[in-house]
């Protein structure tokens, strides 16, 4: 057959190095903005950090605070921001992942749960000042919880349940058919089936969700300025209040007390995130040990 | 004595498994499956065949109800397994399931170990006792022909077998709840020839032990480890009968053209 050919050597070459240019010209371009991102991480992290190391002491790390931060360390600030991210989670994350579970596999997939999805969307997206204000009328006054480290956390779960709630819901939904359709059909139970089964394999992108809920919790300071107070101390129960890394440094920069102990108060900060950050993903990873092929 | 000649003789005789009789199914409206009847016999393979969408995995899957799971499917007519019909009111379901396995066309072992991908549905039906576990991971894996491949790494993870070892592996997940009747929906289809045969050999030898009913694409496969064959075409079973007979003399004109390859 003698028919025309359209796309001859000289035109699909020609073609070739118009493409290679503009390959090349995005390439460059993504390469810039990666390390412009990168090299302002940089800055801040090493800004804070040189400002922050040379107030950081062992005195510092252990001991209480003094004359409203201005002396002394920062100790019951660390241990009330780790009990505020613990409790916070264990309140937040079985509710969260309950009801991820019963929206993707127990829920009728209607206009309700379209509803339900649309709001939890949607409450990911307010700001969190509207939270400390809920927070504050609802457990604070309402329920008498007044400033405490309990209606704190109860305020910071419901910061990050719309997060926890959508990651946990992607996670399930990811789970290959396989595993769930193998496991009814040996006759487990829908809800055998989503322990054993479905939640471990979604294992890795629930606690994706977890890590990021947690750091939320540790930069979070609108919703904690009305409902966790600011007490110095170690909070002794439930019911004392108490502050966080992130409200302590906003009180000390927003009341003009000490510069040099919020640039330590940062870095000790962004060092805690760090670590956990590193617990977490390991803990991820040894859960999920069976993803890799051995 | 007397046991085994009897056990012998009910072998030969091959009772009735699985009754099926004037099934319909639909899906909303669209009516998938029309008026089937079929008798299953016991220890033997059954094959089914059909072109693509003819009926016959959901056919295979009404017979351990995974259809239940589809929303909208609706199911008619009966179907008696040893005389009892599974869709009659106060069925247990996981028993059902318990009782008639059934194997994937993909290979679906769960993110866990060998070990404890066997022992998942005997722990599911409330087994604990490590002993026993263990004898029934040996034994479902020496059934499956699996047990000297893995016999060292039991504790390793089952996704790092290969694909006809992961397909092995799920016959012998099936088998650990011991079942009686054993489904298999196509597969070796995606598994490579060494692998499908190895699976073949193993559909054989199980055969002694368990009714086994198949949906295959492949209708050499169906010649080779069948006693039964269906022929399923837009919903209808066309014909049934011993495979010899559906593959040298069809009775049906649709067979005939179906294993001819004039279609499907």
């Amino acid at each position: 057959m003698n028919q025309e050919r359209f796309l001859t050597k000289e035109k699909v070459l020609a073609n070739r190095a118009r493409q290679k240019r503009s390959q090349n010209t995005a390439f460059t371009l993504m390469y810039v903005a990666a390390a412009f991102a990168v090299i302002i991480l940089l800055l801040i992290i090493g800004y804070i950090f040189t400002n922050g190391f040379k107030e950081i002491s062992w005195e510092f790390l252990s001991s209480d605070i003094e004359d409203a931060g201005r002396e002394g360390g920062i100790f019951p600030v660390i241990i009330n921001t780790l009990y505020l991210v613990g409790l916070g989670l264990l309140f937040a994350a079985p509710i969260s992942v309950l009801a991820a579970i019963y929206m993707t596999e127990y829920a009728k997939q209607g206009v309700l749960i379209k509803i339900i999805r649309f709001f939890t969307a949607n409450l990911a997206g307010i700001p969190s000042i509207i939270f400390g204000l809920f927070g504050f009328m609802f457990f604070g006054k309402m329920l008498g919880w007044s400033w405490s480290l309990l209606s704190g956390s109860a305020t910071i779960a419901v910061v990050i349940m719309p997060t926890l709630i959508r990651t946990s819901e992607e996670a399930i939904m990811t789970v290959p058919s396989g595993y769930k359709e193998g496991s009814l059909a040996l006759g487990a139970t829908k809800w055998q089936t989503m322990i054993k089964v479905v939640i471990p394999a979604a294992s890795p992108g629930i606690i994706n969700g977890l890590i990021l809920g947690m750091g939320r919790i540790f930069g979070e300071t609108a919703a904690l300025y009305f409902t966790l107070g600011s007490g110095t101390g170690i909070a002794n129960s439930l019911m004392d209040s108490a502050r966080s890394l992130a409200l302590h440094l906003y009180t000390l920069v927003r009341e003009g007390i000490s510069v040099g102990k919020a640039y330590a108060t940062a870095t000790v900060l962004i060092i805690i995130v760090l670590i956990l950050n590193l617990i977490a993903s390991a803990f991820g990873r040894r859960i999920n040990r069976y993803k890799e092929n051995i | 004595m007397n046991i085994a000649v009897k056990e012998q003789e009910a072998v030969q005789t091959n009772s009735i498994k699985v009754k099926v009789s004037n099934l319909d199914l639909f899906y909303g409206s669209f009516q998938a499956l029309k008026g089937i009847n079929m008798d299953v016999k016991e220890n033997e393979v059954t094959a089914l065949i059909g072109p693509s969408g003819c009926g016959k995995s959901t056919f295979l899957k009404c017979i351990n109800r995974m259809n239940d799971l589809i929303v909208g499917c609706r199911v008619e007519g009966d179907i008696l397994i040893d005389g009892t019909d599974i869709y009659k009111d106060g069925v247990d379901i996981a028993y059902l399931r318990k009782e008639v396995g059934m194997v994937f066309q993909k290979p679906n072992p769960f993110e866990l170990s060998i070990f404890d991908n066997i022992a998942y549905g005997p722990r599911t039906h409330g087994l604990r006792d490590k002993k026993k576990l263990s004898v029934i991971v040996e034994r479902s894996l020496r059934h499956a022909a699996l047990w000297d491949e893995v016999k060292d790494r039991l504790h390793q993870s089952a996704l790092g077998l290969s694909g006809g070892q992961q397909q092995r592996l799920c016959i012998a997940r099936v088998l650990a709840v011991e079942p009686s009747v054993v489904l298999m929906d196509e597969p070796t289809s995606a598994l490579d020839p060494i692998s499908t045969g190895k699976i073949e050999e193993l559909i054989a030898e199980l055969k002694n032990d368990y009714t086994i009913i198949i949906v295959t694409h492949n209708m050499q496969q169906a010649a080779r480890v069948s006693d039964r064959t269906a022929f399923f075409l837009l919903g209808d079973m066309i014909e049934m009968g011993e495979t010899r007979q559906i593959f040298q003399l069809p009775r049906d004109k649709r067979t005939e053209d179906y294993i001819t390859g004039r279609f499907g």
